[in-house]
């Protein structure tokens, strides 16, 4: 019974790093109708900015807030430098200009900061924690409350501000929302900012358990792609619930069916997406999308 | 205004029957050159061009999927994979001879895209990128796993003997050797294969995908069995992709998991939007430009090759979005036209 506590929790720890991600892709979606193939390497992108400016002696925090800035004007920009004009393009060619960036953003990753595999400082305490016959890491506990307390802020900024409402409106009524004198395009473009953003908070958090390295995102945006499907891509706490499922597939799953184990953890990913996408296209909580033809 | 667009190449009306000799004669001289080509090279382009005639049938598989149906794929290196190890375990645990390999592959990868293809016709665009994704990244993980491991030779892969020239062709005394042969073993497949191609997409079946791909719904109203074409069109590319994954499998006599991981995929995909969507000269254009581009980008920069490959990949949508083949056929209509 310890054993398999110790398996749910250890899957709610991977699943909040997971769910935090998965936000990323759904705020694009949401702000852009596109699926950004390059949220995660941008994000590894972002962490090692970090990581240089950590070494070079600037304190976590401050780092760690630096990193958001810069994440947020880099996805503004990419928006608007080379999504922009595809903006009524079919899904082929903003996939394939997407899949251009996750290649260029590897590449470059490689080539600055270089292929070696790098440790990544945790914020929180070391010593790992016993609760209830439960061993948990510090850093497991703190991923968890940054990826709540991020859904909480989403929540507010995304309900109660002027400049939330306006984006929502924007990426559902782009025609109407023109009309009330949004900057539509503009509001595109903080959508990809915020993805940006929320994409290198995960990064950030990710790295001291994987270890920095420019392939580092490429196991988690499938982790991530199926948390999405499953919680809906059209939902952000889908999204993040949608982490919470996959993170505990994932370990009940390797733990538990003989034939999986640990060799099989990415076709778990897969047979997740495959399965909602032929049962539930939508996911748990996504709205049913309108059929356009 | 009209945003840039990857388009699908138009065949330009009436050009076709009056040139049609011009075509003709291109086409003899681009095959004599391709005969000529082994008496010229060294042993290792050799090796590349047969490299070069893999993918290309590989690319045409995919434009059958993505360009003429309009269902985008980006875990082919899967289908690539699958072809490949058929073709290993054949000639490795029971001995086949490697000229039967490819039949058998090309039937896997029907089976399996035809299977991967019925749950995908529910998906559209984006979820279906989502799911071939996942396809093409679980891949090498598939292939390492250790109950398999006494198929697949895990990690490390089956190392398979090379082809030898035919004794009929050595006994007559023909100064061919191993490389030479495959060359033009590959070269035989690649012209049969775009052949049968080049017929499937000009008939029926090839009017079909392209009526599906560009209005769902009055295809069904004309009568096309819109879920059959479209899980066929995923069977008969995954199975171009299969014969193509054997042959390359011949032609590196190497098989490992890890060279069939998401990139393969992706460069797949960058191949057909390079050569032309939709287009059959398009795949042989794509096969040069994925085979030989990477090395330019080596040149350029040692560090970031992947960077400029991205950028070239980012410049054909903006810039030459009907690929290497709509730029040929554009330069020809102006030629012709006075």
């Amino acid at each position: 019974m310890e054993g398999f506590l110790q398996q749910i929790v250890s899957g709610l720890a991977a699943g909040g790093i997971y769910g935090a991600f998965a936000l990323a892709l759904v705020m694009t979606y949401l702000a852009t109708s596109t699926v950004n193939f390059a949220q995660g390497e941008m994000a590894m992108f972002a962490t090692f900015v970090a990581w240089g400016l950590i070494q070079s002696g600037v304190p976590y925090w401050l780092a760690f807030f630096a990193t958001l800035v810069l994440s947020f004007l880099g996805g503004v920009a990419i928006e608007r430098v080379i999504l922009r004009p595809l903006e009524s393009a079919p899904v082929l060619s903003i996939t394939i200009v997407t899949i251009g960036l996750l290649a260029i953003f590897n590449s470059m990753a490689g080539w600055l900061f270089g292929y070696t595999v790098r440790t990544f400082p945790s914020p929180f305490p070391q010593s790992p924690l016993k609760l209830a016959g439960v061993v948990v890491s510090p850093h497991s506990l703190g991923s968890l409350g940054v990826t709540l307390a991020l859904i909480g802020l989403l929540y507010v900024f995304f309900r109660y501000t002027r400049l939330g409402l306006a984006m929502r409106a924007a990426a559902r009524y782009p025609m109407a929302s023109r009309l009330v004198g949004i900057r539509v395009g503009w509001m595109l473009a903080l959508g990809w900012g915020l993805a940006a953003m929320i994409g290198s908070v995960s990064g950030m958090l990710i790295a001291p358990v994987l270890f920095l390295d420019p392939n580092m995102m490429e196991g988690i945006l499938i982790y991530a792609f199926a948390s999405a499907t499953l919680g809906g891509f059209t939902s952000p706490a889908g999204a993040v619930v949608g982490g919470f499922l996959v993170g505990i597939i994932e370990n009940l799953s390797g733990t538990y069916i003989r034939f999986i184990g640990t060799d099989l953890k990415l076709t778990v990913a897969l047979a997740i997406i495959v399965l909602v996408l032929i049962f539930k296209p939508s996911g748990l909580f996504g709205r049913t999308q309108p059929h356009h033809t | 205004m009209s945003a840039p667009r990857i388009e699908w190449v138009v065949p330009a009306a009436g050009a076709t029957d009056r040139h049609a000799i011009w075509k003709k004669a291109g086409a003899i001289g681009l095959l004599a050159l391709a005969c000529a080509l082994p008496w010229v090279s060294s042993d290792y382009s050799l090796f590349q061009y047969s490299q070069v005639y893999s993918y290309a049938i590989a690319l045409l598989g995919l434009n059958i999927l993505t360009g003429y149906n309009g269902q985008i794929s980006l875990g082919h290196g899967a289908f690539y994979a699958i072809g490949a190890y058929t073709a290993a375990i054949l000639m490795d645990k029971l001995g086949a001879p490697y000229w039967a390999t490819l039949p058998a592959a090309g039937a896997v990868c029907l089976v399996a895209g035809f299977l991967f293809g019925l749950p995908a016709l529910r998906l559209e665009g984006l979820y279906l990128a989502l799911a071939t994704f996942a396809l093409g990244v679980s891949m090498p993980q598939l292939l390492k796993y250790h109950h398999l491991e006494a198929w697949t030779g895990g990690v490390q892969g089956i190392v398979i003997a090379k082809p030898e020239p035919p004794a009929v062709l050595t006994n007559a005394g023909l100064p061919i050797n191993a490389d030479q042969w495959l060359y033009f073993f590959a070269l035989a497949v690649t012209i049969l294969m775009f052949a049968l191609g080049r017929n499937l997409m000009r008939g029926r079946v090839g009017r079909a995908l392209i009526a599906i791909r560009d209005h769902a719904i009055a295809a069904e109203a004309m009568g096309v069995n819109n879920a059959l074409y479209k899980s066929l069109a995923f069977g008969v590319s995954a199975m171009y992709t299969g014969i193509a994954g054997a042959l390359g499998a011949i032609a590196v006599q190497y098989v490992a998991p890890d060279s069939f991981n998401i990139f393969l995929s992706l460069v797949f995909l960058v191949g057909i939007v390079v050569g032309g969507l939709a287009s059959i000269s398009g795949a042989l254009y794509g096969a040069l430009f994925i085979q030989f581009v990477p090395n330019i980008a080596d040149d350029i920069s040692k560090a970031a090759p992947w960077a400029i490959f991205g950028v070239i990949m980012i410049a054909f949508v903006y810039l030459m979005p009907t690929g290497v083949a709509g730029a040929v056929r554009l330069l020809l209509a102006r030629r012709k036209s006075p």
